[in-house]
């Protein structure tokens, strides 16, 4: 089942990618509309990481495209934001939380200019909203996973972004942070953003989104949640593995019941 | 006077080095500098050939190219032939010097270089190649002026592409995501790596423009966590070389270049020993630290 929109924040159109003419990206075709909280979910090795790294132009495309906001990447490239898993980058590199979260301003700087004192505050605002303003002078490698991916968040939210694009961004962190990361991720929506999010846990993903796109080498299916989240659907994305499966069938029950307040 | 100018040109060379060689060493590519080195062989002897005159600026020009060549080669084999960066570093710098040796060898008749020559400058001869204005003044050594040009270059590089290389340097896919080119960085800093690399070791030797690319950034990692100073405790290591190195070679009447490189070394050894992270008063804290709360 494929949901499309008019006026999406993010289309996909046949897009096909491979690595050595192996392609693990068959034909996707989806668009996210604008001021969601979307999940891409799918299996390991679906070809999550592949589409958005392909969308940011990271990966060349066999053919098929991406469009941001109706336009080309290239020309709304301030309002797009991509977030890599954190083992993509040595953090041993010599700066501190407050040196990345800057990094999101250079987004917003010519070649060539210097931050001034206003994105500094900015970048520092930014860590406050992750709750790392305490760690702002600490060297990134003293910081634990779930630190690293907040300063990774903060250098996202010092772009000021209309679009995110996010992977994997809750990986080893702790219940209470991706509690705090959930209800940031909401406010963003709120305030009309739109947040796409690789997600690997199914349990919350019900509960996190208001779209989902299942993936799985193919597209399996993209719309609202309540469309997509079905025994079926699921079960064709995770190709029928059992524990899986079980699991899936407790989440059924589960959403029987209104789904849990959010706070916020 | 001559003390000063071969301190002077072992603190260019090292300062110049060290700079770039802190984004090498940041970006595991340490070696890549004594690929360059010796990668260029065959474009100094070609350049040769083809100019029949030892200008050096010729030389350079070469050595320059077949620099970029190189590292466009190790760039194309480890992304398309899915080799690791540093084999593929270590196959180009191979084959190309091999291929130079051999020119040199099949030209031996007609070629006035020998890799001897080539590949160990000597920082000693230096103060022995003055420039001379029209009148006659001395302006001091050419390699001065040429080691001198090298390091505006690169310092001029570095500031003002500062967000630039450290963009590419930490996260370079979400550089590209923001729109900086990874790669015009990538040869920009490996343009600026062959150039600073053919112009030093013609006049230094090869051996000690690989130490300064590597010792002093590395040293500079140790002590700090931050990039600008790293930067700059790199340029003070390099300089502390070249004067401590200078002043160990007239002691024990032993080669220069080599000094100064071991004094490189005995700095890095200072470091490893005492740096605030990873040395031994850090790992004392830490210990005494970690032994409070009996976990076991
Ligand atoms: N650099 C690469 N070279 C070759 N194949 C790759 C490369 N990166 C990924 N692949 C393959 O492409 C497929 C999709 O990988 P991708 O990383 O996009 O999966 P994913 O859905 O993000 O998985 P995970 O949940 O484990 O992060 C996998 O089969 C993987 O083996
Ligand atoms: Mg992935």
């Amino acid at each position: 089942m494929i949901i499309h929109v008019e006026n999406p924040a993010l289309e996909i159109h046949n897009l096909t990618v491979s690595y050595h003419r192996k392609p693990v990206l068959w034909d996707i075709d989806l668009t996210v509309p604008q001021g969601t909280l979307a999940g891409i979910i799918g299996p390991n090795g679906a070809g999550k990481s592949t589409l958005i790294k392909s969308v940011m132009g990271l990966l060349p495309a066999d053919s098929g495209y991406a469009q941001m906001f109706g336009e080309p990447l290239d020309r709304v490239r301030r309002r797009v934001s991509y977030v890599p898993q954190r083992e993509s980058v040595d953090w041993d590199f010599p700066a501190s939380a407050l040196d990345v979260a800057l990094m999101g301003r250079y987004a917003r700087l010519g070649l060539f200019r210097r931050p001034r004192a206003a994105d500094r505050e900015m970048a520092m605002d930014c860590l406050k909203k992750v709750g790392m303003d305490g760690f702002a002078a600490r060297q990134i490698s003293q910081l634990s996973g779930g630190q690293q991916q907040r300063v990774f968040l903060a250098r996202a939210l010092a772009q000021d972004a209309d679009l995110y694009l996010m992977d994997e961004p809750f990986a080893g962190i702790d219940a209470a942070t991706e509690a705090a990361v959930i209800q940031l991720l909401t406010e963003m929506k709120q305030a009309g953003k739109t947040v796409i999010v690789v997600h690997h846990d199914l349990q919350s993903a019900a509960d996190y989104f208001d779209w989902i796109v299942l993936l799985n080498m193919r597209l399996v299916a993209s719309g609202p949640t309540d469309q997509i989240f079905t025994q079926e659907l699921l079960e064709r994305a995770y190709g029928g593995r059992l524990n899986v499966l079980s699991q899936v069938g407790e989440l059924l029950q589960k959403q029987q019941f209104p789904a849990r307040e959010r706070k916020g | 006077m001559d003390a000063f100018w071969i301190i002077l040109t072992g603190s260019l060379v090292a300062i110049s080095c060290g700079t770039l060689g802190c984004y090498l060493v940041l970006r595991k590519m340490a070696m890549v500098g004594d690929a360059i080195s010796h990668a260029v062989l065959p474009g100094i002897v070609l350049a040769f050939l083809f100019s029949g005159s030892r200008d050096p600026f010729t030389m350079l020009l070469g050595a320059g190219a077949v620099g970029l060549l190189s590292t466009f080669l190790i760039e194309t084999i480890h992304r398309r032939g899915q080799l690791q960066e540093d084999a593929s570093i270590g196959v180009v710098f191979t084959f190309l010097f091999a291929v130079g040796v051999i020119l040199i060898s099949m030209y031996a008749g007609q070629v006035d270089l020998d890799q001897d020559c080539v590949l160990y400058g000597e920082i000693a001869y230096v103060p022995l190649d003055l420039l001379y204005t029209k009148s006659g003044a001395s302006l001091g050594p050419r390699t001065v002026w040429i080691l001198g040009g090298v390091l505006l270059a690169v310092i001029a590089l570095v500031s003002f592409a500062y967000k630039e290389l450290a963009a590419t340097t930490f996260d370079s896919q979400f550089a590209a995501a923001i729109g900086i080119s990874t790669t015009l960085w990538h040869y920009a800093l490996m343009g600026a790596v062959s150039l600073t690399t053919v112009a030093s070791f013609e006049s230094v030797g090869a051996v000690l423009v690989v130490a300064f690319l590597v010792i002093p950034p590395a040293t500079a990692f140790l002590l700090t966590d931050k990039l600008p100073v790293m930067l700059g405790l790199s340029a003070v290591v390099g300089i502390l070389s070249a004067a401590g190195g200078y002043a160990l070679a007239v002691a024990i009447d032993g080669s220069i270049a080599g000094a100064m490189a071991v004094v490189g070394g005995a700095e890095f050894a200072l470091a490893l020993l005492f740096s605030p992270r990873y040395g031994i008063p850090a790992r004392i804290k830490r210990k005494t630290h970690e032994e409070l709360p009996s976990v076991s």
